[in-house]
């Protein structure tokens, strides 16, 4: 058995402080799901390729696969779960989600809509073509990709107001 | 796909970091950006005894210019930094052309220059961006620091000519010569997927418009970033027409290199899309140096 010893943590995550005690060799991405219960965090490959597992970390998305939980300590995370007021109150990155059929099974989701957020903070009016080079870090097997591109358009207009 | 069991340690200086690697030697792994290093320790391919994580020490991620007009890229520096820092638009126009091929933009927002350097990936862009750019590394151990040109760095197969007690601090790129055009061109099946052939190609015009110089560097092309002097040697011999730049293409892509078959493409296609990619940067080089 191993003598590694825990290491304690303290990680901000969507604005509430986590005190924890963990292996080294937890991943973030784990460590979201299955010690504090953050689900929203899908773990597709876990090697960096599909970006399902994309987070914020203080602010700049991240494969949480490809982090350690003891590289996130005194730092803040963003998950997918911090980004609606409530159930009935979906952020506007959310809606044009919805209202474009920017998913269907979802796993993708969560990871796309961690990066897209902060990629629109950088570029308020995308091209079509910057946003499938924005997006080629996520993968989807569901939509072609058209009505997420579709989306992501829609939430740069109901975010800065075109 | 879960780690092997490790320790690790943050030290918040260099000098902790140098003294825990010294301690610890071999059984050791440096934790950069960890986008290479993590994978690996996720699929049990590397199982160190633990990880020192350069990610506390500060001042080790700044990009500046000397006075002699070097552009200085600390190794901490994240790659999705270099796109966004003007100092790489204007001194290192080569480098700042290649970042959108690196990966993705979630990678490139963790992974380090130094890392990537250090990690030596053949299928790597920066690897073959440092030795294009004629640059110089800078390797600190306990004893002290030593330089070495990106072009004997790279050894072997994601093997380098870093010391078991040396940490790669910084990458030095130096102004390009008057008359210089450079350009990068890849093929991959995805954007930010490994390329299954690409080249930077480096040209300095003389005056009477023949090549002075030239470098073209492939990735996915060898153990190694390979270089093509040979089809160098040819343009500088015989100028840049279209049927010159033609030949040294085909000469580098099917007697220079080394690619091997994969999965995607049979090393045959490969050759076939180096001599593609040969002549794509050439031209673009060419006229960049030009104007």
């Amino acid at each position: 058995m191993s003598t590694i010893a825990n290491q304690r943590i303290s990680v901000k995550v969507n604005g509430e402080t986590f005190e924890s005690e963990v292996e080294p060799r937890l991943l973030l991405s784990d460590f979201l799901r299955h010690d504090l219960d953050l689900t929203g965090t899908h773990v597709g490959c876990e090697h960096g390729v599909c970006g399902a597992c994309t987070v914020q970390l203080d602010g700049v998305p991240v494969r949480s696969c490809l982090l350690l939980a003891v590289q996130a300590d005194g730092r803040e995370v963003a998950t997918v779960e911090g980004l609606a007021a409530g159930p009935d109150n979906l952020s506007p990155l959310q809606e044009a989600f919805r209202e474009k059929h920017g998913l269907q099974c979802g796993f993708c989701t969560a990871g796309i809509l961690m990066t897209m957020g902060p990629f629109l903070a950088e570029n308020p009016d995308p091209s079509e073509r910057q946003i499938r080079e924005a997006l080629s870090g996520n993968l989807c097997r569901c939509t072609g990709y058209q009505h997420i591109v579709d989306a992501v358009k829609l939430a740069g207009e109901k975010l800065y107001e075109r | 796909m879960k780690p092997p069991v490790f320790d690790y340690v943050a030290p918040e200086s260099l000098d902790g970091a140098l003294d825990a690697l010294a301690e610890h030697g071999y059984d050791a792994k440096i934790l950069s950006g960890g986008q290479s290093l993590i994978p690996l320790l996720n699929f049990r391919l590397a199982q160190p005894g633990i990880l020192i994580d350069l990610n506390r020490i500060g001042g080790l991620d700044e990009i500046r210019l000397d006075e002699s007009g070097n552009l200085r890229i600390g190794g901490m520096t994240r790659v999705g930094t270099l796109e966004r820092e003007p100092l790489v638009a204007e001194h290192a126009p080569l480098l700042f052309e290649t970042v959108p091929s690196i990966a993705h933009p979630q990678i490139r927002n963790r992974g380090t220059v130094g890392g990537s350097l250090a990690h030596a990936d053949p299928s790597g862009e920066l690897p073959v961006i440092a030795v294009a750019s004629g640059a110089q590394l800078t390797l600190r151990s306990p004893k002290g620091e030593r330089t070495v040109a990106a072009e004997d760095f790279f050894v072997g197969l994601m093997t380098t000519d870093l010391a078991m007690d040396e940490i790669l601090v910084e990458v030095s790129l130096p102004p390009l010569p008057p008359r210089t055009g450079t350009a990068f061109v890849e093929i991959a099946r995805r954007l930010g997927d490994y390329a299954q052939a690409g080249v930077a190609a480096v040209v300095t015009l003389g005056d009477d418009d023949r090549v002075a110089d030239a470098r073209l560097v492939y990735l996915s092309a060898g153990d190694i970033p390979m270089q093509a002097p040979r089809a160098v040697e040819l343009l500088r011999a015989e100028g840049v027409s279209e049927a010159v730049i033609e030949k040294a293409a085909r000469l580098a892509a099917a007697e220079e290199i080394e690619p091997s078959d994969d999965i995607h493409a049979s090393a045959a296609f490969k050759r076939h899309l180096a001599t593609v990619v040969t002549k794509r940067a050439l031209a673009v080089a060419i006229e960049r140096a030009r104007s």
